[in-house]
């Protein structure tokens, strides 16, 4: 397997130990998660978070699994099917949370009802129930399988359009604050090849579909524009991520942290947001609203205090 | 050989010999997006692809940012 931006090539043995590496010193740098600490990894079935889940058992870490069954026909069947198989494999922990059974709706109805991308809707979904299974399971951190392309392109398009809220964000720990679990993102030392990569080589099998409901989205977009800058110039998503890490992030932190700390409980499910209701439970009532007159289950309120 | 391409799934036939750089290149593909499979192992670069193998282009680029 070559690995064009370090000038490398490696043996299989090797290149499973190059990974293995890579996320550990990614977790060491950046402080992620301390011995003991329970991770939950926010699973897809995708090749990113069934390698993380993978590295991170390797690890040593008590690391559980959570899926989200996002209501996307057959996609989601059919990656919930390699979630488990893994699971099994490994004999870890799975959790499960089912989005059309628990609150009546799936991404695409609950995108068309809240007048949503699907992306959006799904990015909301997850990030709201993988914190608040965080927070009710007693997880220390949540572990998602962001990768340096992931985290390049969305640099990419925050630069585009200077979103200097999300700039101030873009780190590879958010650490916890009241009502928010630590989220770290151990796979930024490593792209998206490699992963794949790490996948074959390892025997892992993963839904190598693309999502039906990403086809066409921004982000595609921006990592084909940043791949053929990579092929002509190995590193550079690498130079310009690590880059802004060390010198452009800073100076949107504060205004990021500002913005953290202006947040208040949800009214209905207490988690943190700006004000009034928070973005998930709009959500789960339009779906409600679009859908049959079955009241949905409201969100669970929850304690906010978590430092 | 026969070459498996995804998104959507299809197969084509290509006349080999052929290094995997040159198959790309006829594919209009770019490396950094694929992984070449020859059977169950990766293929880099600079292999020769021969008539008769089975090849899988597999792209490594997800959309989803949650």
């Amino acid at each position: 397997m070559e690995v064009r931006r370090h000038n490398a090539g490696f043996c299989a043995t090797c290149f499973v130990h190059h990974c293995t590496e890579q996320v550990s010193r990614a977790i060491e740098e950046h402080k992620m998660i301390a011995p003991g600490e329970r991770v939950l990894v926010a699973v897809s079935g995708g090749k990113d978070s069934l390698a993380l889940w993978d590295l991170l058992l390797d690890l040593g870490y008590e690391a559980d699994g959570l899926y989200l069954g996002l209501g996307i026909g057959t996609y989601s069947d059919e990656s919930g099917s390699y979630v488990r198989t893994f699971a099994e494999s490994r004999q870890a922990r799975l959790v499960e949370i089912d989005l059309p059974s628990r609150y009546g709706f799936g991404v695409p109805e609950g995108a068309a009802a809240a007048r949503r991308v699907p992306c959006s809707a799904c990015g909301l979904s997850k990030r709201h129930l993988f914190n608040q299974a965080a927070l009710e399971g007693g997880y220390d951190v949540v572990a998602t399988g962001h990768n340096l392309d992931d985290e390049a392109a969305v640099l990419l398009g925050n630069v585009l359009r200077w979103s200097t809220d999300y700039l101030g964000r873009q780190e590879p720990v958010l650490p916890e604050a009241g009502g928010f679990a630590r989220k770290v993102k151990p796979l930024v030392r490593l792209g998206e090849r490699e992963m794949a990569a790490y996948c074959v080589l390892r025997g892992i099998d993963y839904i190598v579909e693309e999502c039906p409901m990403a086809e066409g989205n921004k982000h595609l977009g921006y990592k084909a524009a940043l791949n053929l800058i990579e092929d002509a110039s190995p590193g550079s998503k690498q130079a310009f991520y690590t880059g802004f890490l060390a010198r452009g992030l800073p100076h949107f932190r504060p205004e990021s942290e500002q913005d953290r700390a202006g947040l208040e409980p949800c009214t209905t499910c207490g988690a943190p947001t700006p004000s009034g209701q928070c973005a998930f439970c709009r959500l789960v009532e339009s779906a409600s609203a679009v859908g049959d007159s079955t009241p949905l289950p409201v969100p669970t309120r929850r304690g906010r205090s978590r430092r | 050989m026969r070459v498996l391409l995804r998104n959507p799934r299809r197969e084509i036939d290509v006349a080999g010999p052929l290094r995997v750089g040159a198959l790309l290149q006829r594919l209009d593909l770019n490396r950094e997006s694929v992984l070449v499979i020859r059977g169950d192992t990766l293929v880099t670069d600079d292999a020769m692809l021969e008539d008769g193998d089975r090849i899988e282009v597999r792209p490594v680029i997800s959309g989803g940012v949650g």
